[in-house]
């Protein structure tokens, strides 16, 4: 379900896969939490200039205990927690016969190996992946920091020279999905975008056979 | 003596020379502290031209404006320039001018040392500037990542400019933060407890202890990728052992408790400020004072939030986004505290209330989207985004800048003796306020639409072009507040009729003098009884330019001003200042030279303003102290005190305190690194490790243990008066640092692989570097002792610099055995 204006190529809160669309129920959720907390800051900012006899003279205990120390403690712990159950289940963890791709972002384009049913499929600047299942994405960098990130799909996650980072990602929906780095590479970091293709599972297969061709 | 002829003594001894000659030798805190604010300002409108061609390139979609190089130096120098050149300067300028006003002293603890730092933070300022001018200004983003920021991808000196130039306006962060710990611990009114301190002495004490902390790690990255790019020590190169993570860690470690130490002293202000525009006092001191504590240990935890995406182990993860969460709470804290203020007294819509209720609005905005980006999952789509562009600005200029700003209202009368003009300034508040929201609130939505932060252009299919033109239009309608506030603050100066004094009502010191301030601030020192001695004693300002507190007399041209003992206030010595000095200017030129020189790649004269900034040194402290003895002293009401120079804790050792301080951070930091290289980064175990030289390292450890043993004995003869002995065996001790100098460089040629060859060498020989500039200087101090010996400044009762002697001394015993333990054990257990 699409807010008015919330649409776009890159819109995190357009969303195409189960772990953006967790990431957008939690900022729905927090933005009408943070509401109502300025909500509730701004209405007794207001209420100390109101000219008549206020309650709670020299309340130390109102204000710091309760309302500086308790509250954002329980409404912390809540969040905490939501956010900690919701970040446990995009754990990448491995499973055999997951597909799994490599992403190597370079100054300043994308390349992606993945293995096809005759042999390695190489491609540049897009990223075929199937609908409907988890794609293990092995974010690696030939030269400088990077950033891989599709945000229809889900968050990002640093291409570093040296180590080798993993991201899940799924797409619920064939469809083309724009890809941009999110590290800021250089000279053209603007322009260091890429493409994820989902297939469904017809043409999945004939990319698997054709290699994109 | 009538109080005019009191006043014409005092400033005869306090005040500083018409003309040049005056402005290049003052070291009073209240000049240094007003051309910090002003030269802070400065760099602020460049920093915000810069901001604004920024904006004037995002307004529409495929700008032509300013192309990618340009614009990547627009937005590194950007942040370089608010962070650096604006917001550190600025609050130690406040700092620096309000502190001993506040506390009821006469000048901070190390006057020559704030002039140093003014220089250094003005000669480097001007070399950044003189690079964005030139055209090769940084690039490489405020947080210089490597490697993009490595030789290989930066070739020019780019890089240089930013790591040499910051490091460079580092050296006064370090020296503002030491001085400004010394000065409120010991340069009090006698009385003035701890928790009699305004809540504005407690803030900075907080942040300056968390500068000491906080800076090392980034002088110390600083340092160690100036070294990988001249010289190819490969700290961050993954091929030979390093790790560009490393870095991150280094940079993050100082970035996060940043913020805090920039948002501290603005807290401190709205503490200040809130209770006067209420008429009434602080809520919860005891529990604020807490809350800043913990919040400046949980600052410290959770620079890793910075780096959610980097790919860190699942855990970690969990725990910094706890404790980026709990650092919510001390923060809430001061929130409902300040409201509860207001609620307990009867607040007044004046303009600095004007712009405290601008910063509760912004600065509560911030905070909660602060909260949302320390959940790691929506991190995940948020980080490098325009919402983090967007929270930022919310958290730093509502933090900052809106305090600031009331702050500049407030305190305005104090610097220049006049009242406001009526309206403008009402108006500039409003453009401020509207144009910042129009600005940043949006940016929330297009960082959520996707857009990158760092991009100079974008297309018109993104939809985002809306969205960036009336952030465009708003940060002009900002831009023009901000003239508009400058432009009512020249008028004020310049026009406006003069103000009584203290006119808002208030009940700190700061105000119990004259306004402008004298020189000297107090003809005579406060004795303190409560938090607000003001408000208890309306006339103490009278009775205090009568003489009738402590240090009433002028004398000898002694810049007198009381310690105090730290925690119960009650008089402990007298210090005399240095007075006014060519040496802060000399030698910030001098440290100047040596930052150009490695600038330009002329890394062997770099080496000569070395020798003369430990010329200027030597010096430095050769102008202090006293050939005669001078005993008890009178002080006024009947009382007697010794002098610094005789008494036991006095600026100095506390200063050495503090300096050692922050250098075992730097050594701590460096240690992290050679731990995290050898259990995170790839390539590991080097090819080569430490091959030999054990004998060597047993001579050099015993060698630096002998110079802390002579160094006592001769310390225990200086007691004792028996000079002779004491001179002879500090040489001993000067010749047993150097043997150990000597010792770490033979164990570097001889056991160690050459640093270019794998991270691995190239930390362990920065470990020995550490360990001989250490022993150099141990060597030094104690060749200065023998000399001053000589020279007949120790005597039975002014044996103090042996203290300050002992503790370089042991500092530099301690170390060599660390790093000699850090080098071998491992070759020995594997």
């Amino acid at each position: 379900m699409i807010v008015g204006g919330c649409g776009g190529p890159l819109s995190t809160l357009d969303t195409a896969g189960p772990a953006s669309s967790d990431v957008a129920t939690l900022w729905w959720v927090m933005l009408s939490g943070a509401a109502m907390l300025t909500l509730l800051v701004l209405t007794l900012l207001l209420l100390a200039f109101s000219p008549r006899n206020r309650p709670f003279k020299n309340g130390g205990r109102l204000w710091i205990c309760w309302l500086g120390v308790a509250m954002p403690s329980a409404v912390l712990t809540a969040l905490l927690g939501y956010a900690l159950i919701l970040g446990e289940g995009s754990i990448a963890e491995p499973v055999p016969g997951r597909v799994t791709v490599e992403a190597t972002g370079h100054q300043w384009y994308w390349t992606f190996r993945q293995p096809g049913s005759n042999s390695v499929i190489a491609t540049r600047g897009v990223l075929h992946i199937p609908v409907g299942q988890p794609v293990d994405v092995r974010v690696g960098s030939a030269d400088v920091i990077h950033s891989f990130w599709v945000p229809r799909l889900g968050g990002k996650m640093d291409a570093i020279p040296g180590q080798i980072n993993i991201l899940r990602i799924q797409a619920d929906r064939s469809g083309v999905f724009e890809g941009q780095c999110a590290e800021f590479c250089g000279l053209n970091h603007a322009t260091n975008r890429f493409r994820v293709v989902a297939h469904d599972e017809r043409d999945w297969a004939r990319f698997q056979q054709e290699g994109g061709r | 003596m009538n109080a005019l002829r009191h006043h014409r003594a005092l400033t005869e001894i306090w005040g500083t020379p018409r003309g040049w000659r005056g402005t290049m030798i003052s070291v009073n805190h209240s000049d240094i502290g007003k051309r910090f604010i002003l030269a802070a300002f400065a760099f602020f409108a460049i920093g915000g031209v810069l901001a604004m061609l920024i904006r004037a390139q995002l307004a529409t979609p495929d700008s032509a404006f300013v192309g990618p190089a340009i614009y990547n130096q627009l937005f590194t120098m950007h942040g370089s320039i608010m962070m650096f050149l604006f917001a550190i300067p600025m609050f130690e300028g406040l700092a620096l001018y309000l502190l001993p006003k506040m506390l009821g002293s006469r000048d901070m603890a190390f006057p020559r040392l704030s002039a140093y730092g003014w220089w250094c933070y003005l000669f480097g300022g001007t070399i950044l500037i003189a690079a964005l001018v030139l055209g090769v200004a940084p690039d490489g983003g405020w947080f210089m990542y490597t490697p993009l920021s490595s030789k290989i991808y930066t070739p020019g000196i780019n890089a240089d400019v930013w790591l040499l130039g910051i490091t460079f306006v580092e050296i006064s962060a370090m020296a503002a933060a030491i001085e400004i710990c010394v000065s409120i611990l010991k340069l009090r009114a006698p009385g003035m407890r701890l928790d009699r301190m305004p809540p504005f002495a407690w803030y900075l004490l907080i942040t300056a202890m968390m500068m000491i902390v906080a800076f090392p790690p980034l002088i110390l990255g600083s340092i160690l990728l100036e070294l990988e790019r001249a010289f190819d020590w490969p700290f961050f190169d993954p091929a030979h052992g390093g790790s560009p993570l490393l870095w991150q860690h280094l940079f993050w470690l100082f970035g996060h408790p940043e913020v805090y130490i920039i948002f501290l002293p603005a807290a401190g202000v709205v503490s200040t400020v809130l209770p006067v525009m209420a008429r009434t006092q602080i809520l919860g001191y005891g529990a604020i004072v807490a809350a800043l504590i913990a919040l400046a240990f949980l600052s410290f935890g959770l620079w890793v939030h910075h780096m959610f995406t980097t790919g860190i182990p699942h855990m970690a993860l969990g725990f910094f986004s706890a404790a980026s969460a709990l650092v919510a709470v001390p923060t809430a804290l001061q929130i409902f505290a300040w409201i509860g203020t207001l609620w307990n007294g009867r607040p007044e819509l004046k303009l600095p209330m004007l712009y405290l209720l601008g910063f509760f609005l912004v600065f509560v905005l911030g905070g909660l989207t602060g909260v949302m980006l320390a959940m790691v999952p929506f991190d995940g789509q948020a980080h490098d985004s325009y919402f983090v562009v967007a929270h930022l600005h919310y958290v730093l200029v509502g933090g900052f800048i809106f305090p600031m700003m009331a702050g500049a209202y407030y305190w305005l009368p104090h610097f220049s003796g006049r009242s406001r003009v009526p309206r403008l300034g009402e108006a500039a508040f409003w453009m401020i306020l509207v144009g910042f929201n129009l600005t940043f609130f949006l940016m929330h939505l297009t960082g959520l639409l996707g857009m990158p932060r760092r991009i100079y252009t974008y297309t018109d299919d993104m939809g985002w072009t809306w969205l960036n033109l009336l952030s465009s239009v708003g940060s002009f309608v900002m831009a023009f507040g901000f003239a508009l506030f400058a432009l009512d603050v020249g008028l004020q100066i310049a026009l406006s009729r003069r103000s009584r004094r203290n006119p808002w009502g208030a009940g700190t010191l700061e105000w119990a003098m004259p306004i402008p301030a004298p020189a000297y601030n107090f003809a005579s020192q406060p004795e303190v009884a409560d938090r607000d001695p003001l408000s208890g004693d309306p006339l103490l300002a009278l009775k205090l330019a009568r003489g009738e507190g402590y240090l009433a007399q002028a004398r000898h041209g002694w810049r007198e001003t009381m310690a105090v003992d730290s925690s119960s206030g009650a008089i402990d010595h007298v210090v005399i200042l240095p007075g006014n000095s060519r040496l802060p200017i000399v030698t910030a030129a001098v440290t100047g030279c040596f930052f150009l020189s490695v600038l330009m790649g002329y890394y062997w004269m770099a080496l000569l303003p070395v020798m003369a900034v430990i010329g200027l040194g030597w010096r430095w402290a050769w102008a202090l102290g006293s050939r005669a003895d001078v005993g008890p002293m009178a002080i006024g009401k009947g009382q007697t005190a010794l002098v610094h120079r005789e008494a036991a804790g006095g600026p100095a050792w506390w200063g050495s305190i503090f300096l050692l301080v922050a250098d075992s951070v730097l050594l701590a930091s460096l240690l992290f690194g050679y731990a995290f290289l050898w259990v995170v980064a790839p390539n590991w175990p080097p090819p080569q490790t430490i091959d030999g030289g054990l004998g060597v390292a047993i001579m050099t450890a015993l060698s630096g243990s002998a110079a802390v043993f002579l160094a006592r004995r001769s310390e225990a003869s200086g007691r004792q008066g028996s000079l002779g002995m004491a001179g002879q065996t500090a040489i001993g001790a000067a010749c047993a640092h150097g043997a150990s100098a000597i010792g770490l460089l033979v164990i570097g040629i001889t056991a160690l692989p050459p640093p270019s060859n794998h991270a691995y060498a190239a930390v362990a020989w920065v470990l020995l570097a550490y360990g001989i500039l250490h022993a150099l200087v141990a060597l030094l101090c104690a060749a200065f002792v023998r000399a001053r010996i000589g020279g007949g400044y120790i005597s039975a009762r002014r044996f103090r610099e042996f203290e300050i002697t002992r503790l370089f001394g042991d500092y530099s015993g301690m170390v060599i055995l660390i790093i000699l333990l850090c080098l071998f054990m491992p070759s020995i257990a594997l």
